[in-house]
């Protein structure tokens, strides 16, 4: 099994947003980047899926500039084989990234590219399916379930009121739901030994973007709401309010 | 490249739910660029509710028949949309699972641009202007989008509208396809229950439930609701194991817009805060009176949530049975 896994850096979910000067994008200071914690699914399934096949190998790619490289460190602690940094900017236009992981991965004889279902930071949610139409290859995303076996895989997702169960023959890329596994945490043997392992370079330039930021804003805040009363003296009240004053009851 | 197509989603030949809501989407867009709508739903036969698309805005409704797409099949969708897509200038579907697939797949084949999860639309000169949150909903992007553009709207994003006009009704041609993924079935769970993400009203539960058991006083009050409620939940009881990951809200879970939102023990972590803080109305009920909650709350009950669901389900109920 020859499995590649993408991966985004992103500002760890509990950061404050808070938007940077050009109001276009945020203000990085201050804040700690984690790896995506959706693509941390997709690193366990493929690091789970080598180990269960005895062979093979496991590669963490990033399309980013030189700050990803820390972040596919964390990958490498975890127990993935090898790291290629995508050096560069990449687009607002998630084809524009798609295409050039895509021109990286075509040669690469992947059974499977795995990705996280979508980054916390831009909510892009596209880049896989992307990358999967542009290789031709069968896709599936949001999986929490995937097996392997004979060169096909059976994966399942949610979908509204149930879950979709669907297979196709590898090569293959699916973008990985929380649900599918518990992803390992670096261990400290892993950490060291993430510091010998390859991570080549490879300079790159996204194609031209047909997607333009215009401006990146906080959200309208909530009037302040106000406190009905203590314990359940205040229900009447409150039910009151619900149905006279919010009229959703 | 003029028109706007809207791609709608049907299950078990029924249309879903948001037909309507995307159909306004489109009719927005097509009024502003003075063009017209075109509605696709692709099934294995008979589609229910065709003949009120007109009425919702839809100028034609196309209907592409294959067995395939009894369930969904994203590669005949993408081919039967890929041998039309010249005549449109934005392919909008809904936001939903299906929809968030489809709408990237469409992107690459188009050779366009697509933008997910968009809360508002409008044309901008020869651009598309697309709204969208981001950071899980901690802030807002806008963004313009030019050539052919895919935009997958955030279900309840759009209230229907009325067009008051017929629309025709013909047979779209479905191309040849290789069918990479093969969609074996939906297997329902085996609670029926429904998903955070469509649910008028949504219950969450907390660290402050203390066991997961007392997930039952939060069931017990989304029952009182009568089938328009859903059970919720932040991360940190996921994490723990008390409930499916299915029910969580924020950063890494749903982002939901309910028209109520009941916060049981929930203290208030700002990724949780950006996952429900479109709720229309939020209540919260916790023990500490500084929880972050309260600041987000339009209405709040400090209390021991032992002594208050009760209460507050026997009280739903009696205002649901008026």
């Amino acid at each position: 099994m020859k499995i590649a896994v993408c991966l985004r850096r992103v500002p760890d979910t509990t950061s404050k947003i808070v938007i940077g000067a050009g109001g276009k994008a945020i203000d990085e200071a201050g804040l700690k980047f984690v790896p995506n914690p959706y693509d941390e699914y997709a690193l366990e399934a493929a690091i789970a899926l080598k180990d269960a096949a005895g062979a093979g190998e496991t590669v963490v790619v990033a399309f980013g500039p030189d700050n990803v490289q820390e972040t596919l460190r964390t990958a490498l602690a975890m127990g993935i084989d090898r790291a290629v940094h995508l050096q560069g900017a990449p687009s607002a236009d998630g084809l524009s990234n798609a295409r050039v992981l895509a021109d990286h991965l075509k040669d690469g004889s992947y059974d499977l590219v795995l990705f996280g279902k979508l980054a916390v930071d831009d909510y892009g949610q596209q880049t896989g399916a992307m990358v999967a139409e542009l290789l031709g290859l069968p896709c599936a995303t949001a999986i929490t379930a995937l097996e392997v076996a004979d060169g096909r895989a059976t994966v399942a997702r949610e979908v509204e009121g149930g879950v979709e169960h669907a297979g196709c023959s590898l090569p293959a890329v699916f973008t990985c739901d929380k649900g599918l596994n518990t992803p390992r945490l670096p261990s400290l043997k892993g950490i060291m030994a993430a510091k010998k392992k390859p991570l080549d370079i490879v300079p790159v330039t996204a194609p031209a973007g047909k997607v333009e930021i215009v401006s990146l804003a906080l959200p309208a805040e909530r009037a302040a709401g106000r406190i009905v009363g203590e314990g359940a003296a205040a229900v009447p009240a409150l039910i009151q309010l619900l149905t006279t004053e919010a009229k959703v009851l | 490249m003029t028109a706007i197509l809207a791609i709608l989603e049907q299950r078990n030949g029924a249309l879903r739910k948001g037909s309507v809501e995307l159909l306004a989407a489109a009719r927005r867009l097509a009024d502003q660029a003075g063009t017209t709508v075109d509605a696709l739903v692709c099934g294995a036969g008979d589609v229910a509710g065709l003949d009120a698309l007109g009425a919702a805005g839809a100028d034609r409704v196309l209907v592409a028949t294959a067995a395939d797409f009894s369930v969904y099949c994203p590669d005949g969708i993408v081919a039967t949309v890929a041998a039309v897509a010249p005549q449109y200038r934005a392919v909008l579907v809904s936001a939903t699972a299906t929809g968030k697939d489809l709408a990237p797949r469409l992107a690459a084949r188009l050779g366009g641009c697509c933008g997910m999860d968009v809360t508002a639309v409008d044309i901008d000169g020869a651009n598309i202007r697309a709204v969208r949150p981001v950071y899980a909903g901690k802030a807002i992007q806008t963004v313009m989008l030019s050539g052919t553009v895919v935009l997958a709207v955030r279900p309840g994003a759009y209230a229907g509208v009325s067009a008051a006009k017929a629309g025709t009704r013909e047979p779209a041609n479905v191309p040849t396809y290789f069918k990479r993924l093969t969609v074996t079935g939906i297997r329902a769970p085996e609670k029926a229950s429904i998903d955070v993400a469509e649910a008028r009203v949504i219950i969450a539960g907390g660290r402050g439930l203390g066991d997961p058991k007392h997930f039952a006083l939060l069931e017990e009050l989304a029952e009182a609701f009568g089938g328009e409620a859903a059970v919720g939940a932040s991360r940190a009881v996921v994490d723990a194991g008390w409930i499916e990951h299915g029910a969580q809200v924020g950063q890494t879970g749903k982002t939901v817009a309910p028209e109520l939102y009941i916060a049981v023990g929930v203290s208030g972590a700002i990724q949780h805060l950006a996952g429900m803080r479109t709720s229309k109305v939020i209540v919260a009920v916790n023990r500490d009176k500084d929880a972050p909650i309260f600041k987000v709350a339009d209405y709040g009950i400090v209390g021991d949530l032992f002594e208050v669901m009760p209460a507050l389900t026997a009280a739903v109920r009696a205002a649901k049975a008026h």
